[in-house]
């Protein structure tokens, strides 16, 4: 095996392991602190030229058949499968292919998210202390609080470029300053069910966007094309990773390997001292480093852990993917043109925290609590994703032109709190393999009672706000549960939900965690995760910010 | 003339498409070159490079270059994913590191056969009743006829955007986008 060195042909201060907006904060940070750092990505390069100046690349688009339909962003499931199974009783995996993929390119999650980046709430730091323990749950209080990592998410919300209204949200987390950047233009939708839910008594808010809505760090606004969720953005108006990794590129500090898989961390049994990692060219090579920072994502993450050999017995398990509860209404006098605006312009927090009614069904589902998740408000707006949903025949095109499941339809979206439960795990498949001969990640999932019982609350709920707005009809549906995913993707029980967590425990206690406050490996303290792997309890909003927080304040530590 | 198919397949495919997407007061999936579509996926590899992913960053129908045309590179492990999936993985060891793969061209090769070779003679009755007993087949053909109807025409399919008009979509829409207005107004 070629024993590769870093920049200059001396060993790097640190090795990053993936591009997304955990791995790019580090990235930022190191780099700015002049450490040298080499960041390997195993998925192709559509984001930036790696060569200075560095300039944005320009091969994102909207386009349904490319984002949607032929895995451009990655993974492509033939080459990188992942399985899944409810539980042993399934066999070694009831299902091969894609599963709850993240994207797997430079830029990772950042790119294909449509950029809602909400903080969390003062409590979801401290679940245990607030609200008590769950039967068949492993809930716990974060080993740090909404105040220690207040100073970070602001710093990111700047590195990222986020819009929002800090006057908006009255269940909102408090703030040390206002956002960068204000909310951008309300789609036509959310106007309708913001009045709606106001009027049932719900607190909806402009969502925080990771979009501009102004000119922001040489980026352009935003101009509402609408192909946002799962697409990359075609001017560089989100706030994926982009600006992090132009900034570490500018420093000369950083170089970022495309294509390249890693697939070992080495040891000398107390200290990581690098990676093994095979390349575009299909060898097998090596990299020294002082520093190794994963942050692949919460299934990446902890398959290379396992892949390397480590033996803590947490690693890979409490996997929390967000439940979704989707209800969706029909509005025969209505087009939304849900295909212009940001995805989604609109959430609601009401279902995060407990009232009376929450807790009284959550007393008669015999639990002791129950929250839900943030409510997105939204509409589906890809033409190939609606005519699929109708049967083939001479009804096909009435049912294109009148539209009742694409620009009629109006829907929430509940990102519901998934407890953490020892037995959500990842690990290795024992048969399937990916393209390069390694053990894939195996996803072993089912809800906890509390999610089901949760989901019956609140989905009715949303549906009572679309009735609100003039639906003539609602319908409820869940995930995991009863539906497919975008370009049929998801199968069988697979949670949808693109949202997850929790896989690489964070504690102060080796007994009970993985890692600690800092991202720190208990056993090999120079390996810092950097990613949702981290979380304790997944809480009920978007995951990215807080992952990015999280990443800014261990590489902080790392550098101090 | 077709890239892939034969032209007797093609001849059958043109039948199949229009049968499940049949035109009404607007063109339905044979006028507007569904059959183009999936001839150009099963055909990709005729192209260099492949006609797999188009480019960006705009198609030029609403300003800027036209980068749509221009389809991208592959990498070698992208040629492989889609030379597989296509092909079928054909008794190769690099195809075949989870097992067979049955490719979309042996699918259809196979799938229009059974259709029969008097298929586009027959009256609509009986070809539904032929497509409704090759289940599968005829969902692959559906989905991908979706994806010809109203997907991007540099494809193959959506002639000159008429299925995206027919339905009042405007299809991509970068650089232009959207105005503030025409996002939050009914």
């Amino acid at each position: 095996m070629d024993r590769s060195r870093g920049i200059g042909g001396v060993t790097v201060d640190a090795i990053i392991v993936g591009s997304g907006p955990g791995g790019s904060t580090v990235a930022d940070i190191l780099t700015a602190a002049g450490w040298s750092v080499v960041i390997f990505e195993k998925g192709r390069n559509h984001l930036i030229d790696l060569e200075h100046p560095y300039r944005l690349a320009d091969d994102f688009s909207n386009d349904e058949i490319k984002f949607i339909n032929r895995h451009f962003l990655g993974p492509d499931p033939f080459l990188e499968p992942r399985t899944f199974r409810t539980g042993p009783e399934d066999g070694d995996h009831s299902f091969v292919g894609d599963v709850n993929s993240i994207p797997s390119t430079v830029g990772g999650g950042g790119t294909h998210a449509d950029g809602k980046v909400p903080r969390f709430r003062e409590e979801d730091f401290g679940l245990l202390s607030t609200y008590g323990p769950q039967s068949g749950a492993s809930v716990a209080d974060w080993p740090l609080t909404y105040a220690d990592l207040e100073p970070f998410y602001a710093d990111v919300e700047r590195r990222i470029g986020v819009t929002g209204d800090a006057a908006a949200n009255p269940l909102a987390a408090w703030r040390s300053g206002p956002y960068p950047m204000p909310p951008g233009p309300s789609m036509y939708g959310a106007v309708l069910s913001t009045a709606a839910a106001e009027t049932l008594g719900y607190h909806p808010y402009p969502a925080p966007g990771a979009t501009n809505s102004v000119p922001y760090d040489g980026r352009p606004p935003c101009n509402n094309c609408g192909f946002c969720a799962f697409f990359g953005c075609p001017i560089h108006a989100k706030g994926d990773p982009v600006a992090m990794l132009q900034r570490a590129l500018m420093t000369g500090n950083a170089e970022i390997r495309p294509e390249t898989f890693v697939s070992r961390i080495r040891t000398d049994g107390r200290r990581a001292t690098g990676v093994d990692f095979v390349g575009a060219d299909g060898v097998e090579r090596s990299m020294d480093a002082r520093y190794v920072v994963v942050a692949g994502g919460a299934v990446e993450t902890p398959r290379l852990l396992l892949l390397s050999g480590f033996d803590h017995p947490l690693i890979g398990r409490h996997l929390m993917v967000h439940f979704q509860t989707i209800a969706a209404g029909g509005f025969a006098d209505l087009r939304f043109h849900a295909e212009r605006g940001r995805a989604v312009t609109h959430l609601h927090d009401d279902a995060l925290v407990p009232d009376d009614k929450s807790r009284k069904a959550a007393t008669q589902a015999g639990l002791p609590w129950m929250r839900g998740g943030i409510v997105e408000h939204g509409g589906p707006g890809l033409p190939i994703l609606e005519a699929k949903l109708y049967r083939w025949g001479p009804t096909h095109k009435e049912n294109m032109r009148r539209s009742p499941l694409r620009d009629r339809l109006w829907a929430f979206t509940m990102q519901g709190e998934d407890l953490p439960v020892a037995t959500n795990r990842i690990d290795l498949d024992p048969t399937v393999r990916d393209v390069r001969g390694f053990p894939v990640a195996r996803y072993t999932y089912k809800p906890h009672q509390h999610e089901l019982a949760a989901s019956a609350h609140h989905g009715p709920r949303m549906a009572a706000i679309l009735e609100a707005m003039g639906a003539e009809w609602t319908s409820v549906v869940t995930s995991p549960g009863s539906i497919e995913g975008p370009g049929g993707r998801a199968s069988v029980d697979a949670p949808m939900s693109r949202h997850v967590m929790g896989t690489v425990r964070m504690g102060e206690d080796p007994a009970t965690s993985v890692a600690d406050s800092n991202g720190r490996l208990h056993q090999l303290p120079n390996v810092v995760i950097a990613d949702s792997s981290v979380f304790v309890t997944s809480s009920g909003y978007g995951p990215t910010l807080t992952l990015a927080a999280l990443a800014a304040r261990f590489a902080t530590a790392m550098v101090s | 003339m077709p890239t892939w198919l034969t032209i007797d397949e093609y001849r059958t495919l043109t039948a199949v498409c229009e049968r499940l997407i049949p035109a009404d007061q607007t063109p339905g999936a044979a006028e507007v070159g569904v059959p183009d579509y999936i001839d150009g996926l099963l055909g990709a590899f005729s192209f260099d490079p492949p006609r797999i992913w188009a480019g960006g960053s705009f198609s030029g129908r609403h300003g800027g270059q036209p980068g749509f045309a221009r389809f991208h590179c592959l990498t070698a492990l992208d040629e492989l994913a889609w030379r597989t999936r296509i092909e079928g993985s054909l008794g190769r060891p690099e195809r075949e590191f989870n097992g067979l793969v049955v490719g979309l061209q042996e699918r259809y090769r196979e799938g229009l056969a059974a259709l029969g070779p008097d298929f586009c003679d027959c009256v609509p009755d009986e070809q539904v009743l032929r497509l409704r007993s090759l289940a599968t087949f005829t969902q692959l053909v559906y989905d991908h006829s979706c994806e010809g109807m109203y997907g991007a025409p540099e494809y193959g399919g959506n002639r000159d955007a008429i299925a995206w008009s027919s339905i009042g979509f405007a299809g991509d829409v970068e650089p232009r986008g959207w105005t503030d207005h025409e996002v939050s107004e009914a």
